[in-house]
């Protein structure tokens, strides 16, 4: 199988005076279509790691390559347009704008590429919000939601542009167990459907267990990576 | 472009009482200035015309005061042309007598000293040997119109006049003592056939009588005359002009700089209250030129409606202002001149400065780095 991540050598270490290195040295490989999660203490690394993966942090050293591209000379605009294009984003809070309706969010990926909004386009946006369950909510305001449909919003959202990867931070987080169900089955979903990858952190072992391959990180560290078939 | 504009219209529109307020201080900022510049522009040109409406703009006499052979005097620039012949007289009537001044004015003498306007009683001298005389001077001498007064020179000519009209000049010396009459009149009666003692003009501009009066010194062929302006003659009007047009700047600068800093100051919090939403967005891919890009036209928006509420706010404060400030004849105390010009450069300041007020936040927002927000948040 083609891997669609692969980090080399990352290193990252915080602070100018006071130097902390929170990652060593990592090397991953991520393949196509697969479903991830990645494990380990709290403050073990993972949150950094993942924000290194999503270009939305730079790594000390190392590289990251990205579908085939390599991201360590690209600027700040050309990694913003990789980031819309190929990666979406799931976070332990919702993060959508509030000034925008459950609509307008899932949309918003779409018209930061600056293309026009047609009727191809909108039927999408209503279909992700019909398979994330929330025809009902479409036209509330971000605000006007429940937690999990806020979760919910924000996972359609990431799947607007068809990107390849989707990066989710503690994505059930804030929810009870119920929902934090449904949002896996979601993902899961989503995964077999579109063949899109998944790289999730989770701090529920019950969780990690339904994926295809989970890493461990301690101290900045991988210390477990184990494949596995549940199907 | 459109992206960042309608992201700008929905984060304004979002915070609707704090877009609002923004928008009335920009309006009030605008208001005041237009209602400042209209008024004192409007104090000033009232000054002026009441200054220099009705006398002459640039004269043309003798160097020793003696008559001289009228010549013709042309410019596009000038409103009115008036030859005139003047000198002391002794006026005698049957009650009374007085030193009186006679003026004789040819055709554009009722153009240049407003005279139609200012008589009480009677009408203007058109033939020969008719008079108009000065308020003062009809009391003292008992004058009705058509009453005949007999005026006598200093080289002791005498002729008859009739007295058509009675003109209220404003002014008690003058009123005491002029006695207007046609150009040939005063003529003859002085014995200076075809000579005049004095050229007066009015011209378009008032403010460029100086240099018309250059340009006409250099064309006069006549030696020994002397050509005056206005300007000249009212240096103490003009500074008190200069420093009302001055401090009427200053406070349009003062107005400006705190809508500046007000908008500044505002646009700075809410690239704060919505750095989250920035973080968000560039995580989801917009460059760094779209996230300044949305504050620009948030002041942008804002300066536009602040602009064009406080154009109406100042011209509804000028419209009170000359409904009821009203002199007890009806007429306005101050007359205004709506300066279209003056009226959208006010506006265009507003939205300008509106726009450089937005460069902060719009910096600040494009070195936001969506990290901080998600690391926190
Ligand atoms: N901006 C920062 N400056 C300094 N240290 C940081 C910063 N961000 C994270 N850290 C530290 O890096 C370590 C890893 O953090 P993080 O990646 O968030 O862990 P996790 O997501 O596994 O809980 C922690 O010890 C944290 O305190
Ligand atoms: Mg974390």
């Amino acid at each position: 199988m083609d891997n669609i991540v692969e980090i080399r050598n990352i290193k990252k270490i915080y602070g100018d005076k006071v130097k902390t290195q929170v990652l060593f040295d990592l090397n991953l490989s991520i393949e196509k279509g697969s479903f991830n999660s990645i494990i380990g203490q709290s403050g073990s690394g993972k949150s950094t790691l993942l924000n290194i993966l999503g270009t939305l942090d730079r790594p000390t050293d190392g590289e990251i390559v990205i579908n085939g591209v390599n991201t360590k000379s690209m600027n700040a605009n050309q990694l913003a347009k990789l980031r819309n294009e190929t990666l979406g984003f799931i976070f332990q809070f919702h993060y959508l704008l509030p000034e925008f309706t459950a609509l307008e969010n899932v949309l918003m990926p779409y018209r930061i590429m600056g293309k026009k909004i047609d009727d191809k386009v909108m039927e999408r946006a209503n279909e992700l919000i019909e398979l994330v369950g929330l025809s009902k909510v479409k036209n509330n305001l971000a605000t006007q939601m429940s937690g999990g449909q806020q979760q919910r919003t924000a996972i359609a959202r990431s799947l607007m542009n068809n990107p390849s990867i989707i990066l989710a931070d503690e994505p059930t987080g804030n929810l009870d167990s119920d929902t934090t169900e449904q949002i896996y089955d979601l993902m899961r979903k989503i995964n077999k459907k579109y063949n899109t990858t998944f790289i999730i952190i989770t701090h529920d072992q019950h969780v990690a267990e339904k994926t295809d391959r989970i890493i461990e990180v301690k101290d900045g560290r991988i210390i477990m990576d184990v494949r596995r078939n549940n199907d | 472009m459109k992206f960042a504009f309608s992201v700008a219209k929905r984060f304004l529109g979002y915070n609707k009482g704090q877009t609002i307020m923004i928008m009335v201080g920009i309006a009030i900022g605008v208001s005041v200035q237009i209602f400042i510049g209209l008024l004192i522009t409007g104090l000033q040109e009232s000054l002026i015309d009441k200054t220099v409406g009705s006398t002459p703009h640039i004269t043309i006499t003798q160097q020793d005061e003696l008559s001289f052979y009228d010549f013709e005097v042309k410019n596009d620039e000038f409103t009115a042309v008036v030859y005139q012949a003047e000198g002391p007289a002794f006026a005698i009537s049957e009650s009374d007598d007085a030193s009186v001044l006679l003026r004789g004015l040819s055709e554009d003498g009722d153009k240049l000293y407003k005279l139609s306007d200012k008589l009480v009683e009677g009408k203007m001298p058109s033939l020969k040997n008719d008079v108009i005389v000065g308020l003062g001077l009809q009391e003292k001498l008992n004058l009705d119109i058509n009453d005949v007064l007999t005026l006598r020179t200093i080289s002791n000519q005498t002729v008859d006049v009739k007295v058509v009209g009675i003109v209220d000049l404003k002014v008690d010396s003058i009123n005491n003592s002029w006695v207007l009459s046609t150009l040939p009149t005063a003529q003859s009666l002085f014995s200076i056939d075809d000579e005049i003692t004095s050229i007066a003009i009015q011209v378009k501009d008032v403010f460029t009588a100086d240099t018309l009066s250059e340009e006409l010194k250099s064309e006069i062929t006549v030696s020994d005359l002397k050509v005056i302006n206005w300007k000249e003659q009212n240096e103490d009007l003009l500074s008190g002009l200069n420093g009302q047009s001055i401090s009427s700047i200053m406070i349009q600068v003062f107005v400006l700089i705190s809508v500046v800093l007000g908008i500044a100051s505002v646009l700075a919090i809410t690239v704060l209250q919505k750095s989250k939403q920035i973080g968000i967005l560039k995580a989801m891919g917009i460059p760094d030129n779209t996230a300044s890009l949305i504050f620009l036209f948030q002041g942008l928006i804002l300066g536009v409606y602040g602009a064009i509420l406080g154009v109406l706010f100042g011209l509804g404060l000028i419209l009170s202002f000359t409904t009821f400030a009203r002199n007890p004849d009806g007429t306005a105390l101050i007359p205004i001149n709506f300066d279209l010009q003056f009226i959208l450069f006010s506006g265009s300041i507003a939205i300008l400065s509106a726009l450089i007020a937005s460069f902060i936040p719009a910096a600040r927002s494009k070195k936001l780095s969506p990290i901080e927000v998600i690391r926190n948040g």
